[in-house]
């Protein structure tokens, strides 16, 4: 019994990584309408910026909490100007190819400057023991992850359900010309909302740093189980996004814990049920037109 | 009368890559009057009311709204300047409350209605302000659409076959709106397949065929020859 909560606590902090990073691919696919294939390598420079900042500054685990997003927020500023907006008017296959090589060169240029083994880093101070709850004995790191991650998702759901921004985001994902048409100018939230989602994978990545090993490649086994997040929840939906990460990490969890050899496959075999009997998602709408 | 053209195209012409699907139509609307726009489907009447809203860009030819030549302008740029567009699937946000719907666009004039007017209006959007969108009937979803472009106050509406697919009650209560609309000063571009309730509403009319103009009609003609453009129409 001790053991099936240790899993499932496992498997929230873990989703809660997933749900965090499924909500910005969720939001730029809404409003961009791009399937942002880097999204695994900003996730991976989160972790690897909260280990540099670390090491060369001493920066703490809870400055790097605010800090990280805030420079990937920046980077995916950087990637929507000189990148992604020049081919928004093509045919979105050409930005998934952007971003697909974008993260191939992030990951190539991580790797020539840290190399492959792991970079360290320890659990801040407060969050390394163990909380002890009757005879059950949990890793305070994980709790503190999943509630964390419960609580920024909380955040973004208020800011997306209680404000005008959030009104505009969620009009245009689900319809962003006729939005264009009530008056609205969608292209003024493109670059914010792009480096709002690239700063959540960032945010993802920073809690993910005590927790998994930081390598150049963490991001690509991610973005994998990512799409997998996104397919089950609904593309484009955003509660399906969060719902789903927590769903995806709850399976892994499960997973590795009574059938190692196919804590993988198990996720895919979910995603093919999801799609086989609601191809849109848990929360997808299907296509009317 | 002639000054006060709200909209005046003049040469449209439209493709679908190579297909053209509107040739040389020339048409206008006036200050405070209800214009059909009837014809088959096909005829390429949704096209001309996406190409007014710039939603369409492969044209030629120019559109004038309130005098200003549109140009290249975007579609947000033509709604703030008044153009209000009532697409054919009513185009409710199914993510949007009600309410939200309704104050998702921007007020674009002074004389936009206020929320409480609206709820007034349509009492029937006032009970179910907290409801998700399409959670509405078809009918509620088309008074909606409405009421969302007289909130931001627009000076012309488009309109995209708002009887479609509703119970006559509805198409009646629909109808009344648009005169009332009309006695509000506000113009109506109104694509229909429904000849006798086109006759109820408009002023003047323009048939479309095949992507041209082949006739334009004011209402007493119109009605003389329903049953001929019934047989038209092929309904």
């Amino acid at each position: 019994m001790s053991a099936f909560v240790q899993y499932t606590l496992q498997g929230l902090a873990a989703g809660g990584f997933y749900a965090l990073a499924a909500l910005g691919l969720a939001v730029i696919f809404g409003v961009l309408g791009v399937v942002n294939f880097s999204h695994g390598a900003c996730y991976m420079l989160g972790a690897v910026a909260a280990a540099v900042l670390l090491d060369v500054v001493g920066m703490h685990f809870w400055v790097a909490l605010v800090v990280v997003p805030i420079l990937l927020f920046v980077v995916g500023v950087l990637m929507e100007r000189l990148l992604v907006r020049w081919l928004l008017r093509l045919d979105p296959l050409y930005n998934f190819l952007l971003t697909f090589g974008l993260s191939l060169i992030l990951v190539d240029v991580v790797k020539r400057r840290y190399g492959v083994s792991g970079l360290p880093y320890e659990r801040p101070a407060g969050l390394d023991g163990q909380l002890h709850i009757g005879a059950l004995g949990l890793s305070t790191y994980q709790v503190f992850a999943c509630l964390f991650s419960f609580l920024i998702c909380g955040l973004v759901w208020l800011l997306l359900t209680r404000t005008r921004v959030g009104m505009i985001v969620r009009a245009s994902t689900e319809d962003a010309e006729r939005t264009r048409a009530l008056g609205i100018n969608v292209g003024r939230w493109v670059t914010p909302v792009f480096g709002f989602g690239i700063a959540l994978a960032g945010l993802a990545g920073v809690m993910a740093a005590p927790f998994r090993a930081i390598t150049a490649d963490m991001g690509s086994n991610f973005v994998i189980i990512l799409f997998a997040v996104v397919v089950i929840g609904g593309l484009g939906s955003i509660l399906g996004a969060v719902v789903a990460g927590f769903l995806v990490g709850l399976v892994e969890a499960y997973g590795q814990a009574y059938a190692p050899a196919f804590a993988q496959v198990v996720i895919f075999v979910l995603m093919a049920g999801v799609v086989l009997f609601r191809p849109a998602g848990l929360f997808g709408r299907e296509e009317t037109a | 009368m002639l000054e006060n053209r709200v909209l005046e195209i003049d040469g449209l012409s439209a493709w679908y890559g190579e297909a053209r699907v509107l040739t040389d139509v020339s048409l206008s609307v006036h200050e405070g009057e209800v214009v059909t726009l009837v014809g088959r489907n096909g005829a390429g009447k949704t096209t001309l009311l996406r190409s007014v809203m710039g939603l369409h860009r492969q044209i030629e030819g120019t559109v004038r709204f309130a005098g200003t030549e549109l140009g290249r302008r975007s579609p947000d740029a033509r709604a703030r300047a008044g153009l209000g567009w009532v697409p054919d699937d009513r185009g409710i946000y199914a993510s949007l409350t009600v309410s939200e719907n309704l104050l998702l666009p921007p007020v674009v004039h002074p004389d936009g209605w206020s929320l409480e007017q609206v709820y007034q209006a349509f009492p029937v959007l006032a009970d179910r302000r907290s409801s998700m969108g399409t959670q509405l009937s078809g009918g509620e979803q088309q008074m909606l659409a409405i009421a969302r472009v007289l909130r931001m106050g627009s000076r012309l509406l488009l309109l995209d076959e708002p009887s479609e697919g509703l119970a006559p009650v509805i198409v009646q209560r629909i109808g009344a709106i648009i005169r009332e609309i009309k006695a509000a000063g506000v113009a109506v571009l109104l694509v229909e397949q429904n000849v006798k309730f086109a006759a109820t509403v408009a002023d003047r009319h323009y048939l479309l065929a095949q992507g041209r103009v082949v006739e334009s009609l004011d209402n007493d003609s119109f009605q003389a020859r329903e049953s001929e453009l019934l047989t038209y129409l092929g309904m």
